[in-house]
């Protein structure tokens, strides 16, 4: 077996992770830090250029107010942007960290337009409103420019800034001394044989999302077309869950309304274009089932229509025979022929459809271009296929998975300050642990812009617990160490033991590869725990038929084997599908414990079929690493506009 | 597949320890096979098409097809990123050819100083809720906040 050699790395604040909130998070801290003279280390499991969701672009910023009034239309103020959010997660969400990331995020915004983004403006310079809380961008850039700003903004912090790529994390560390306080993280490189111990004061946890928990809908090459990237692996909840921290709202993941199988973006269908979306005999789905949605009022009722209750209307229409439902880009050049009569301004007027209906998919989602392609569909003349996709855990788009975490001190309510042993903004219910973006639940329709601001403010506020806490040394032992670098390398270990004993080390019954470990989560997840296998449907009873084969699941953690033959690349695969199990628990857990129907087009509990305002509140849930044990936790909404 | 290299055209950047795909691929998918200097998707049922690979490599040896799963052979969009746009080809699985041009950015590549004409930080300012640049870059006179 290859040997790996152990780096430790010191350092006052830890950043895990490089997308939007990483990026966010390391350009704010560098700010602060250089002024209290403190060090910031920077660790990606990819290259910061392009890692993360926004890696191919986006061609829209989804979260903007115009506080300062410069945009085409649609002004908003925070307070608007919480009662929107609130709606569309069916009532529950924490207003105070919405209000948090409304009131900032227009500096993010504008910060990127002075950085190089091409933001969409008209004559007198104000941004492109393309929807309520949308400007559009020429975004193909869009990360390799949050990036740079990020590096160079770490680069003035001289060598006390140190940016370290492709290192997986796959454990946080808790103080010796002190259980309840997170002061560093473990993992290793693929490019080198390396295992790194980070010890930290302050550590901001934002690995992302998850997605490939439950099973996609394409299993050959398509495996790797999820909609949000396969590259999310959950290691932000695994890893924190395992550290102690209350998780919330595990059991409400996103189910993504999309463009049929290359999942290209529908907003800027919808919104900007206002395209008219039915089922295949040409009538409208969205309203069409009231008297089952109605089930959903007073949340069903109000325009925008939450998320979850349009993909239920898709649910039932699906059901009522009247799949595939179309999304009509070719009623947009009838209406523009219709509206723009004269030769040559209805000409200008298609090319401009044309050009922006593109962009949209080449800017975020070259797949679903291709796909135009090779079915040989003109979105000008023939419509495209729509459909639900499987669940995703990301807590900055319309849904609220992630860490119950602290808000800022002018906005959080009393009620909630008793979860947090000391009240940092962003801080988890664990010491010295930060999140942000998808790490931080509760808070959804962040998006890019959203959780890059949410990043600072994690940022800003671990520095200062690093300042607060100067002096502060991270107790761990050598031995819980060396016992780590074992089990993370265990599947090496095993493989290199094993694999001689059948003549092809691809099927051996002593150990199980990262790839077919993944496949067995999918199917329990995909079968019982309520995505596309069966209409988003469960029951406790599946649930808990799910919870007993994760168990057997995750027994066999210790039966990875990976073969390091070529490179360190099988680890990191192993190591995810690990985390995405974890997630996979958290998320069965905490559906179990909800008895009752929230969000009926994410998933739908067939022996709690309906709302019930009764419960209307948070389930949180958390690990006790030490007795083994979970927890579920209830949490009061309480709301503050 | 979706991302491929053509052999032709790959010269493994000339002998450098990572090639670009490899420095750049989001999900660790771009290996350089050393004995032939020629790199290679490790893992095609794991690429997002995210085209990160394409638009990066310095011989254009790169290029992705749709998967196979949904997609029907014969189509392909190629691109073409300069410094400040992208041209996109996309060709039609009946031959049709459509051309784009978009803007990536407005700036010269490496030139941003986030930092740069913002006041310094003060230590002071770490307990209030203002994150740098503040309130000036929002446009307005106060932070936003609700009166209890």
């Amino acid at each position: 077996m290859k040997e790996f050699t152990t780096e430790v790395v010191n350092t006052d604040v830890l950043i895990l992770g490089g997308g939007m909130g990483g990026c966010g998070a390391v350009v704010e801290a560098s700010y602060w830090a250089k002024a209290a003279g403190l060090s910031v280390t920077w660790v990606d499991k990819a290259a910061v250029d392009r890692s993360g969701p926004v890696a191919m672009g986006l061609s829209a910023i989804n979260t903007y107010m115009g506080l300062d009034g410069k945009v085409t239309h649609d002004q908003h103020t925070p307070e608007e942007f919480v009662k929107y959010v609130t709606n569309d997660q069916m009532g529950l969400t924490r207003q105070d960290l919405v209000y948090d990331i409304a009131r900032h995020v227009d500096s993010s915004v504008k910060s990127f337009d002075k950085w190089g983004l091409p933001i969409w403006k008209d004559e007198a310079g104000n941004y492109a409103k393309s929807g309520a809380w949308q400007v559009a961008i020429s975004g193909e850039s869009y990360k390799i420019i949050v990036a740079e700003a990020a590096k160079n903004a770490l680069g003035t912090l001289g060598d006390k800034g140190r940016l370290i790529e492709r290192v997986y994390i796959t454990h946080l560390l808790n103080d010796e001394k002190e259980s309840n306080r997170v002061c560093g993280a473990v993992g290793f490189s693929v490019r080198e044989d390396k295992f790194y111990v980070f010890k930290a004061n302050a550590v901001y946890a934002g690995m992302g999302g998850a997605v490939h928990v439950f099973r996609p809908r394409s299993q050959g090459e398509g495996f790797g077309r999820s909609w949000m990237p396969p590259f999310l692996a959950g290691s932000t909840y695994a890893t924190m869950l395992q550290a102690g921290a209350e998780l919330t709202q595990m059991d409400e993941p996103f189910v993504p309304p999309r463009f049929k199988d290359a999942y290209g973006p529908v907003g800027t269908f919808f919104l900007l274009f206002k395209t008219p979306a039915t089922d295949v005999y040409g009538d409208p789905y969205v309203f069409a089932y009231t008297s089952e949605t109605d089930k959903w009022a007073p949340y069903s009722k109000v325009k925008p229509c939450p998320t979850a209750v349009r993909n239920y209307e898709m649910v039932l229409a699906t059901k009522a025979g009247k799949s595939p439902l179309l999304m009509h880009t070719e009623k947009v050049t009838e209406r523009i022929k219709k509206e723009v009569t004269d030769p040559k301004a209805q000409k200008k007027e298609l090319k401009k459809f044309e050009q922006e209906s593109w962009e949209d998919f080449l800017d975020m989602t070259v797949a679903g271009a291709t796909l135009w392609a090779s079915l040989n569909i003109d979105p000008l003349e023939k419509p495209s296929e729509l459909q639900l996709g499987d669940p995703c855990f990301i807590g900055s788009h319309a849904s609220s998975v992630g860490a119950w975490g602290c808000g800022a001190s002018d906005l959080m309510p009393k009620e909630y300050a008793d979860a947090f042993p000391e009240q940092y903004n962003c801080m988890t219910t664990v010491k010295g642990l930060f999140t942000a973006g998808c790490g931080l639940g509760a808070s959804a329709h962040k998006f890019s812009s959203g959780s890059h601001v949410s990043g600072r403010i994690a940022a800003k506020s671990a520095v200062k617990y690093a300042v607060d806490h100067k002096g502060y040394t991270a107790t761990v032992s050598d031995g819980t160490i060396k016992k780590l670098k074992e089990v993370v390398l265990r599947p090496v270990a095993l493989y290199e033991e094993k694999k001689g004993f059948t003549t092809s080390p691809d099927v051996n019954p002593n150990y199980i590869s990262a790839h077919s470990f993944l496949f067995r989560l999918q199917k329990i997840m995909g079968e019982y725990a309520g995505s596309w296998e069966t209409n988003y449907e469960t029951t406790d009873k599946m649930l808990e038929t799910a919870l007993w084969k994760l168990g057997l699941l995750q027994e066999d953690v210790e039966k990875l084997g990976v073969d390091l033959a070529k490179n360190n690349h099988e680890l990191m695969r192993a190591w995810e599908a690990v985390h995405r199990m974890w997630v996979g628990i958290a998320c069965v857990k905490t559906r179990l414990a909800r008895k009752e129907s929230r969000w009926p087009g994410y998933y739908h509990k067939l022996d709690f079929p309906n709302l019930d305002e009764g419960k209307k509140h948070f389930i949180n849930i958390k690990y006790d690493a030490g007795k083994k044990e979970w927890k579920t936790i209830e949490r009061p909404m309480i709301s503050i506009v | 597949m979706p991302s491929f290299v053509m052999t032709e055209k790959c010269d493994g950047c000339k002998g450098q320890d990572k090639t670009a795909c490899m420095y750049i691929c989001p999900n660790d998918l771009m290996m350089l096979d050393k004995e032939r200097m020629k790199a290679y998707n490790q893992e095609p049922t794991y690429c997002w098409e995210c085209y990160c690979c394409v638009k990066i490599c310095p011989q254009q040896a790169m290029d992705v097809r749709g998967y196979s799963d949904f997609m029907p052979l014969g189509a392909a969009s190629t691109p073409l990123r300069g410094t400040e746009d992208i041209m996109w080809t996309i060709t039609y699985r009946d031959g049709r050819i459509k051309r784009f041009k978009y803007a990536t950015r407005s700036t010269p590549e490496g030139s941003i100083k986030p930092l740069e004409g913002v006041p310094g930080a003060k230590a002071a300012d770490l307990g209030n809720q203002l994150l740098f640049s503040e309130p000036n870059m929002l446009g307005v006179k106060d932070l936003p906040t609700i009166k209890k």
